[in-house]
């Protein structure tokens, strides 16, 4: 199979039928190249619809303090419950392993910007780096908030969109210093956020200065996490409400509340609002898959045809081969290795093209539905795997009965 | 060179059976260069057949340079035919996508022969049909008598014990056709054993020994005084 005697005559066949070579092989490449971008699309697809019905990450877990609706351990009802930095840490500690990710979260809803003569009312958020992917807020200027920001109380802030186009007008805010309540911020990012305009229209600032800047002490307002996401709608809303009452069961007993008490700690789970969105991507997926195989199934009859059709045409050249001394397996392995030659090269280039394409464009593309459409790389290669075996069965069987030709049939004149 | 005693073939078409060689007894020699004649139907083309291995008789004794031809596998069949025998077609078959030289150097390349000595001897057997020229020209390059030409030089290549012609003047002219008899000829003067089969009376005068077949059975076998193909060319 490796002598380069072999190699030599493959290569002297192919190059000497171009046209059948071209045949084969665009068939195949363009296969692969159609399904690479279709995987592409339907994952676009999935971004799209992802980011057109979510504005948090959709499987985000709030949780807020309220006030007791019942006496408990010698504490009257109608009592405030204050989250501190200890509570945070207690509830990240105890599932640490479970949590994708985690922030803390201290705001004041009004508070006053300025830039130069520009100035406005914003909701303030002391947060942590995770709080990026909670809030899905996409940087496109400069960096989020940084764990060394929060260690050394950093008067950094992060912008949303509309506060950039409301203070700046025109040129980049990065190095900026804006005033916010009178103390000096340096502007090290700008966010864009699927919420629109309502959620561009904050900023964010190292939790551990805002607290310190108002006078907050170790308190916090809330706390937001995420569990991994799991493809299956019905685990992950399992999954995410044993959670929320493992959490909640353990800052009751923290903070002294009964366990009945349903008003003192709120914990706001966001995957039980998007059932809807979970049930159309496994739809699409399912959509998509099926068109995917049916691309490949095509492909896989394609290529097979071809072999089919290649072996009848070389049926008089098996003769001659057999009359001169070839030995049935020779002929077998000789077309075969050539079959799965052109179909691997050619599969190849049909992948690479396919992958540069999504590549070089797929970030550009961001129509209402589709986003940023990309594929995974090992699940193109094992369909280009499949093909190529596809393809050499397929080229097998006509190959094995090619060679069981008596030489006379093959010989006999028409 | 050539042992067959009482050779039996038939074919089924659907029901029938065509029983085509009835019992056949020949032998060649050594060196000889004999014509099997006969009309279309007589059974030469099998006859040829079962001689190239590429058909199997139904029962009957052939033996090839004293090995037995019997319940050969594939393989062995394959081996045989590279190692013992050369076949010129009437058509020719040479591979068409290939040179001329490619096409001389083929059975060598299942014997096993590396390039660098497969190109070599196929030149001199090219030089010696007298197409050293014309080497990397295409089959369809060639005019008709060039291609048997190709073809001969092919079947020598492997250096074979006998040389099997089918019909080899059949899609030739008479000038041409002699030409390649008189190479023929010249190929069996340095002692090659070759049979041809065919149904011209001149071209089997070109040869030393007829055999006339007719329905399945040899009817005459006689040595003729050959006629030398250059005279008539």
């Amino acid at each position: 199979m490796f002598s380069l005697e072999r190699w030599q005559e493959i290569f002297e066949t192919i190059s000497k039928n171009k046209l059948r070579t071209f045949l084969t092989g665009f068939s195949v490449g363009s296969g692969i190249f159609i399904l690479v971008i279709l995987l592409g699309v339907s994952v676009g697809f999935q971004n799209g619809i992802e980011n057109q019905f979510q504005n948090d990450a959709e499987n985000i877990i709030n949780i807020y303090p309220g006030e007791t609706s019942i006496e408990y351990e010698g504490f009257n009802e109608g009592r405030r419950i204050q989250l501190k930095n200890e509570d945070y840490a207690l509830v990240t500690k105890s599932s640490s392993n479970e949590i994708e990710y985690s922030s803390s979260m201290y705001q004041i809803f009004a508070g006053l910007i300025t830039y130069k003569s520009e100035s406005g009312s914003y909701r303030v958020e002391g947060v942590m780096p995770d709080y990026q992917f909670l809030e899905k807020a996409e940087i496109i200027e400069g960096r989020f908030i940084n764990t060394n920001d929060l260690d050394g109380n950093e008067k950094y802030v992060v912008i949303g969109n509309r506060v950039k186009k409301d203070l700046f007008k025109e040129g980049s805010p990065i190095g900026k210093q804006v005033k916010i309540s009178g103390l000096n911020f340096k502007v090290i990012g700008v966010y864009t956020d699927p919420g629109g305009d309502r959620e561009e229209g904050r900023v964010y600032v190292p939790l551990t200065t805002a607290q310190i800047v108002f006078g907050a002490g170790t308190d916090i307002r809330s706390i937001g996490l995420t569990l991994p996401k799991e493809d299956n709608y019905d685990l992950a809303l399992k999954n995410s409400s044993a959670f929320a009452a493992k959490i909640e069961q353990l800052l009751k007993k923290k903070l002294q509340i009964a366990p009945k008490d349903e008003s003192a700690i709120y914990i706001n789970n966001n995957i039980e609002n998007t059932k809807e969105v979970y049930i159309l991507i496994g739809a699409m997926r399912v959509f998509f898959w099926g068109v995917g195989i049916a691309t490949l199934l095509a492909g896989i009859i394609g290529v097979s045809n071809i072999m089919l059709i290649i072996v009848k045409e070389r049926t008089k050249e098996i003769g001659i081969r057999k009359a001169l001394g070839a030995e049935p397996l020779s002929i077998v392995g000789m077309i075969l290795h050539e079959s799965i030659f052109v179909t691997a090269i050619s599969g190849l280039l049909g992948l690479i093209f396919g992958l540069v394409l999504l590549e070089v464009v797929g970030p550009y593309i961001e129509l209402d539905f589709i986003r940023n459409p990309s594929v995974n790389f090992s699940i193109a290669v094992s369909t280009l795997i499949l093909l190529i075996a596809a393809g050499a069965i397929a080229g097998f069987f006509p190959a094995w009965r090619g060679a069981k030709i008596k030489p006379i049939d093959a010989l006999r004149d028409e | 060179m050539i042992e067959i005693k009482d050779l039996h073939k038939s074919y089924k078409m659907g029901k029938n059976s065509l029983h085509v060689l009835k019992g056949i007894n020949f032998s060649v020699k050594e060196g000889e260069l004999v014509s099997i004649m006969g009309s279309s139907g007589s059974g030469k083309s099998t006859l040829l057949n079962i001689l190239g291995m590429l058909d199997e008789a139904d029962s009957g004794s052939y033996t090839l340079d004293g090995v037995p031809i019997k319940n050969l596998n594939e393989k062995l069949a394959a081996q045989y035919r590279n190692k013992f025998l050369g076949f010129i077609f009437q058509s020719f078959n040479l591979i068409n996508y290939k040179s001329a030289l490619d096409n001389v150097a083929l059975p060598l390349y299942y014997q096993g022969v590396n390039r660098a000595e497969r190109m070599e001897r196929s030149m001199a057997y090219l030089e010696k049909v007298g197409l050293a020229k014309w080497a990397s020209h295409k089959p369809n390059e060639l005019s008709g008598g060039q291609k048997q030409r190709v073809a001969i030089a092919r079947a020598l290549a492997s250096d074979p014990k006998v040389l099997l012609a089918d019909e080899l003047t059949g899609a030739l002219d008479s000038k041409t056709s002699y030409e390649i008899m008189d190479l023929i000829q010249q190929i069996n003067d340095e002692g090659r054993t070759i049979l041809v089969v065919t149904h011209e009376e001149d071209i089997a005068q070109m040869t030393k020994r007829i055999v006339n077949l007719k329905d399945g059975v040899i009817i005459d076998d006689k040595y003729v005084n050959q006629v030398r193909a250059i005279q008539n060319v």
